[in-house]
C-alpha cells in the first residue's frame, strides 16, 4: 500500500512538518508523564526554529526544560535520566552541535545497554535539525545522520513528510531504544495530510512508497522526497518514477527498496548527506546484495558533493542537492 | 575495605597470570573513599563509577561472585561478559557502571538526580565518583553546572589519587584544591582526607543531607593515593617508589584498624577473624567465577537494543559455533 492510500483510510488534518512534530510531542507529553523535553531554548522561546512553540505554556518548565548551552552536559544527563526511569526528549538545536556531545552519544547512550548485558533501558529521543538552504553556513547546515545510522546501538529516522514526521516522533518517544530524529529545517513549512488519531505511529524500519512507478526507483529522504516527487510529476508520461522514502535509516527497510528495484531495474539514491561513505552507499549495497541481477543500469547518487555547506547563495545552490540533480540522475539511466 | 583490598590483590594476581583479558585499574590504597562514601548512602541511592571501579562495586554491595564472573568474561557476570573490568554495572543495585571514559560519570549521575527530582523522589540521591584527571574534562563542569543550576540531589566526589594517569595533579590543574572549582557553581566544596574513612563518610553524609533537603549538590575532594600504577603493567616512571612507601604508612585500613583497637571497639583476634572471612569470601567468588560458563558466540548479537533490528538478526543466525563471525554479507 502506498503511504497516500494508507492515509486515505484515516481521518487527517493538514499540518506543516513543524506543526506535525509539535503535535506529536504534545500528544506524547499528554500520554506519558515520564516524557519531558529538554534543550536550548525549547521552552520560553518555543525553539529557535519554533518547533516546540506553545508546549512550554501548556506543560510548564518541569516538562519543557530550557538547558544551559552545554550539549555534553545535558546529553550526558539525558542518558543518565533514561537509564534511571524517565524518557527525556532532547533537542540539539543544529545537528552540527552533535559534535559537542558525541562522547556522550557514542560511548554512553549507544553502548550502555550492550556493555551492561542488556540490563538497562535507554528510552531517550534526540531531535535535531539538518540541512542547507538558508544561508546558515557550514556550522549550522550540516547533515550528519549517516554518523548516527552507522554507529551501533543507535536508531536513526529522517522524515520526508508531515505524516511521517508525526508518526516517527511518536514511535521514537515510545521506544526503549535511543532514537535520533533528523529534521530537515527547509521542510518545516511543507504541508501534508497528517492522521489525527493519537495512536497513529510509523514503525521503525518501514519505508513508504510515496509514488508508484515502473521505470526508475528514487530512494529519497527528507527534503529530497518532495524534490523527487516534483521531478516524477514533471517527467510523468516520459518516465514512470517510483519514489520510496525509507523514513527510517537504521533500521532500514531493505525489502521495500529491493521490491521496487526488482520492478524498475533502475535506482537513484537522493539524500542530502555527503555522498561518500554514507546513506547512498548503504542503500546501494543492499540493492547490490539483494537485487543485483535486476539492475539494468548503474546506481546513481544525488547528495552533497563532499563539501561543507558554503554561505554565499550561488555557492550553496551549487552544492545543495535538489530536483535538478535528481532529474539529471534519472536522465543518465532512463 | 578489607574485602576490596583482598579482591584487588586477587585481581592483580589473576591479571598477571593472564586469566583476566583487557585492562585493569586497581583501587588498592583508595578503599576509604568508596567505602566511606557508600556507607553514607542508602541502598536505593545511585552511584556512577570510573574505570577504577572495582572498589565502588563492592562498597555499593554488589556480589563479588558476579563481579568476578564479569572480570573473567563469563556469562553469569553482571554484564553477561560484555562489559568486563571497565564496565561492571548493576542498575538494579543503583550502580550506573564503571566507565572507560574519564569524566563521563558526573553527567550520568546528574541524569539520575534529574530523574529523582522530576519524579519527586525526595529521599534519594545520586553520587558520582571521578578522578582528579576528570576535573580537567569539560563534560564534568557542564554536569556540575547543570546539577547546581537545577538544584538536583547530586554529590560530586573527586578521588584525588594525585596522578591523572601518569601526570601529577599539579601539572594538570591550576587550582590549589580541586574542590575550589565548586566556587564557580556556587555550591559547597570541601577537601577531606581520603585515607580516613570517617572523614569521607561524614562529608558525604552531610552532602546527602543537603541534597535530600533540596539544597542541591556538593563537591567533595577526597585526597587519597593509589599504590599500584594507573593500570596493571604501568612501569610508573613518573613517581619514586619511596613516595608510595611513605603513603603506605597512612594506609586507610591499617589506620582505621588501629583506631578501632585503641578505642577498644575491635580486638586483634576479631580483626584476624574478619580477615579470614574476607579471604574465604573472595576465594569462593573466584572459584565460582572460574567454574562459570563462558558466553556462547551468538550471544554477541544480543543486548544491542530493546528491539533487535534485522540488520543484527541476520548476523546472529550466521554465528559460528567456534566463535568465528558471520558478518561477511547481508
Amino acid at each position: 500500500m502506498t503511504a497516500q492510500a494508507d492515509l486515505e483510510q484515516r481521518p487527517t488534518e493538514e499540518l506543516t512538518v513543524r506543526e506535525a512534530i509539535r503535535e506529536a510531542l504534545r500528544e506524547e507529553l499528554e500520554r506519558d508523564e515520564d516524557v519531558y523535553l529538554m534543550g536550548e531554548d525549547v521552552g520560553v522561546m518555543g525553539g529557535v526554529l519554533e518547533v516546540t512553540g506553545d508546549l512550554y505554556e501548556q506543560f510548564g518548565e518541569e516538562r519543557v526544560r530550557d538547558t544551559p548551552i552545554a550539549e555534553a552536559g545535558f546529553m550526558g544527563a539525558a542518558t543518565g535520566a533514561a537509564a534511571t526511569g524517565t524518557r527525556p526528549v532532547v533537542e540539539i538545536m543544529f545537528s552540527d552541535f552533535m559534535g559537542v556531545c558525541m562522547e556522550q552519544v557514542m560511548n554512553q547512550t549507544a553502548k550502555m545497554r550492550y556493555m551492561f548485558g542488556g540490563k538497562t533501558e535507554m528510552p531517550v529521543t534526540v531531535r535535531t535539525t539538518e540541512g542547507g538552504g538558508m544561508g546558515a553556513a557550514s556550522q549550522h547546515s550540516g547533515t550528519v545522520h549517516a554518523w548516527i545510522a552507522h554507529f551501533p546501538g543507535l536508531k536513526a529516522v529522517a522524515p520526508g513528510t508531515a505524516a511521517s514526521a508525526k508518526g516517527l516522533i511518536k514511535t521514537a518517544i515510545r521506544s526503549d531504544d535511543p532514537v535520533f530524529v533528523f529534521e530537515n529545517k527547509m521542510i518545516y513549512e511543507q504541508s501534508g495530510d497528517v492522521p489525527t488519531d493519537e495512536d497513529f505511529t510509523v514503525p521503525l524500519g518501514e519505508a513508504s512508497v510515496e509514488r508508484e512507478g515502473e521505470d526508475v526507483t528514487v530512494v529519497a529522504t527528507q527534503r529530497m522526497v518532495g524534490e523527487s516527487l516534483g521531478v516524477a510529476e514533471e517527467l510523468a508520461g516520459d518516465v514512470s518514477i517510483e519514489v520510496v522514502d525509507p523514513r527510517s535509516l537504521y533500521p532500514l527497510d531493505t525489502d521495500t527498496i529491493v521490491d521496487s528495484v526488482e520492478k524498475t531495474g533502475r535506482l537513484v539514491v537522493a539524500d542530502e548527506s555527503p555522498v561518500s561513505y554514507g546513506v547512498h552507499a548503504e542503500v546501494a549495497t543492499r540493492v547490490m546484495e539483494n537485487a543485483f541481477y535486476s539492475l539494468d543500469a548503474p546506481i546513481q547518487r544525488v547528495g552533497t558533493p563532499d563539501t561543507h555547506m558554503p554561505f554565499s547563495t550561488p555557492l550553496e545552490q551549487e552544492v545543495l542537492p535538489d530536483a535538478e540533480g535528481v532529474r539529471a540522475a534519472i536522465e543518465r539511466i532512463a | 575495605m578489607l574485602l576490596i583490598r583482598e579482591s584487588e590483590e586477587n585481581t592483580k594476581n589473576h591479571f598477571a597470570d593472564g586469566n583476566i583479558p583487557g585492562f585493569v585499574h586497581l583501587y588498592i590504597g583508595e578503599e576509604a573513599v568508596g567505602v566511606g562514601a557508600c556507607a553514607a548512602l542508602d541502598p536505593d541511592d545511585w552511584i556512577a563509577s570510573t574505570h577504577r571501579g572495582h572498589g565502588h562495586c563492592i562498597a555499593k554491595g554488589l556480589d563479588p561472585e558476579l563481579m568476578w564472573a564479569e572480570l573473567f568474561g563469563k556469562r553469569d557476570g553482571y554484564c553477561n561478559g560484555k562489559g568486563g573490568s571497565m564496565h561492571i554495572a548493576d542498575v538494579e543495585a543503583g550502580m550506573l557502571g564503571a566507565n572507560g571514559i574519564v569524566g563521563a560519570g558526573p553527567g550520568l549521575a546528574t541524569g539520575a538526580a534529574l530523574t529523582l527530582d522530576y519524579k519527586g523522589i525526595d529521599d534519594q540521591v545520586a553520587l558520582s565518583f571521578f578522578g582528579d584527571g576528570a576535573v580537567a574534562q569539560g563534560q564534568v563542569h557542564e554536569a556540575v553546572n547543570l546539577a547546581a543550576t537545577w538544584d538536583l540531589p547530586a554529590i560530586f566526589l573527586v578521588e584525588n589519587n594525585q596522578y591523572g594517569e601518569g601526570t601529577p595533579v599539579d601539572k594538570q590543574h591550576n587550582v590549589e584544591n580541586l574542590s575550589d572549582t565548586a566556587g564557580a557553581y556556587d555550591i559547597p566544596g570541601v577537601t577531606v582526607d581520603g585515607m580516613d574513612i570517617t572523614a569521607v563518610n561524614e562529608a558525604v553524609a552531610e552532602a546527602r543531607e543537603r541534597a535530600v533537603n533540596g539544597e542541591g549538590p556538593t563537591f567533595i575532594e577526597a585526597d587519597t593515593y593509589r599504590y599500584r600504577g594507573h593500570y596493571e603493567g604501568d612501569e610508573q616512571v613518573y613517581r619514586d617508589q619511596k613516595e608510595v612507601e611513605r603513603m603506605r604508612e597512612r594506609d586507610p585500613i591499617e589506620s582505621f584498624r588501629n583506631r578501632l583497637i585503641d578505642r577498644g571497639e575491635l580486638t586483634e583476634e576479631e580483626f584476624e577473624t574478619i580477615q579470614t572471612e574476607v579471604e574465604e569470601e573472595i576465594a569462593d567468588a573466584v572459584a565460582y567465577a572460574q567454574k562459570a560458563d563462558a558466553p556462547a558466540p551468538e550471544e554477541a548479537y544480543e543486548d544491542m537494543f530493546a528491539e533487535t533490528p534485522p540488520e543484527i538478526q541476520q548476523f546472529a543466525t550466521q554465528a559460528m559455533p567456534d566463535g568465528g563471525h558471520g558478518g561477511e554479507s547481508r
